[in-house]
């Protein structure tokens, strides 16, 4: 049977733990709403942004020319490139370690092909860069700020590697942000780029050759697409590591009470054997 | 026929104007184009350069870089790489990368990129400084 001050130490350490498993939520309550509020100020960019591209590749399905823009046309997939965006910091569940077993099973699954990972995140670059995977890139701290700068020397470098035939296809994986309580692993292909065709385009007066325009619009409908998927990413991990704190902090309460009243059962237990002593001894001496 | 359009100004970290404006100046890649309401649909990359409107009487400024702009009827949708306010920005900063601008120009280090970057780079300062009303 544990002693009075082992339990009451035990309790006090439990009650430490849940003071910062607290704190934890509610630093992790303001960091999504942060996140959420970005996600929304982003919204309408990269939807009139994705009109326009769906325009355009509306007007490219018109012409056989046009199709033919490198950044539409898929080829045959030797080499893969993997982005993974995992989180920096721990304590969010199982929000890294779904990412990580999902992105085993896409190497596995395209065991066939070369697959190369860049790799956001600390989580996913520590476990992977101990497993020898093909790293061509890690960027740690890029999801604390998620801002559109930050993503666009990525975007950049898989465009060029893209462009210079190194790679066939580039793949993203991550988690969605769907509700407070769940995330949604999203695998989705970048490049070559997959638009749905507006179902009534607008004719637009222009001077400028459609094909200049798809060649900026597509590297942009990319790096926006890597932008979204960070955002989505941090909001989910902030959502994720609510939701764990907040059941840490529910668990340590029932902890502390089943301890507080085994502490009771216990000093109750020693206050009637005292008596008994007292008792008996008074007895002895009659 | 409508006596105002909605202005849309967005970059990809945030949504800067959403209003019923009359009329708006914009910096298109090939020179400023005025957008009335009831405007033919039209396409074009976005310049450098300071984009104003008229909000009911208001005059509103930003300084813009970049990007597309969407002219249709009854809206306009700008996607700028990077737009500010007037009253965001940040004079001094602007005044100071315009000198150094100005300062690579002179001396040009070498080949034709970094030309063309100290040439950008002045554009997009002078929008900044005109935007804020102190070019």
């Amino acid at each position: 049977m544990p002693s009075l001050i082992d339990l009451r130490r035990r309790i006090r350490s439990v009650r430490n733990t849940q003071q910062i498993t607290r704190a934890m939520k509610m630093v992790s309550t303001a960091r999504l709403r942060r996140a959420q509020d970005r996600v929304l100020q982003a919204r309408p960019y990269a939807r009139s942004l994705r009109e326009l591209a769906e325009n355009a590749a509306a007007a490219a399905s018109a012409s056989e020319r046009l199709a033919r823009h490198p950044l539409l046309v898929r080829r045959p997939e030797e080499r893969i490139q993997l982005i993974l965006i995992t989180s920096d910091r721990g304590l969010a569940g199982a929000f890294n370690a779904n990412l990580i077993k999902a992105a085993q099973a896409f190497l596995q699954e395209h065991s066939g092909a070369r697959v190369e990972m860049e790799l956001i995140g600390r989580k996913g670059r520590d476990f992977f860069r101990k497993r020898g995977a093909a790293i061509t890139g890690e960027h740690i701290g890029l999801a604390n700020r998620a801002r559109y700068d930050d993503i666009v020397p990525l975007a950049d470098k898989m465009l060029r590697r893209y462009a210079a035939k190194e790679i066939d296809a580039v793949y993203l994986l991550y988690n969605e942000f769907k509700s407070m309580l769940a995330q949604r692993l999203e695998v989705r292909r970048v490049l070559p780029i997959e638009l749905r065709e507006a179902a009534s385009p607008v004719e637009y007066i222009t001077e400028r050759p459609p094909e200049e325009l798809l060649d900026t619009l597509l590297p942009q409908y990319v790096k926006i697409t890597l932008h979204h998927a960070l955002l989505e990413s941090t909001a989910a991990e902030h959502a994720a590591r609510m939701t764990a704190m907040d059941a840490a902090t529910t668990n340590a309460e029932e902890l502390i009470d089943k301890l507080t009243l085994h502490l009771n059962r216990v000093r109750q237990a020693s206050i009637t054997r005292e008596i008994i002593e007292v008792v008996s001894g008074a007895t002895g001496l009659e | 026929m409508a006596d105002s359009f909605e202005l849309e100004i967005a970059t990809p970290d945030r949504l800067l104007v959403k209003e019923r404006v009359r009329e708006a100046q914009i910096p298109a890649a090939k020179g400023y184009i005025g957008v009335l309401p009831e405007h033919s649909p039209f396409l074009e990359l976005l310049g450098i350069g300071e984009l104003t409107y008229d909000a009911g009487g208001r005059r509103a400024s930003l300084a813009v870089a970049g990007g597309f702009v969407e002219v249709l009827p009854d809206r306009v949708r700008v996607l700028a790489e990077r737009a500010e306010r007037a009253e965001e920005i940040d004079v001094e900063r602007a005044r100071r990368a315009l000198e150094r601008a100005e300062e690579r120009l002179k001396n040009p280090l070498e080949g034709k990129v970094d030309i063309a970057r100290a040439l950008n780079a002045m554009r997009r300062a002078e929008a900044r400084l005109q935007a804020s009303g102190r070019g």
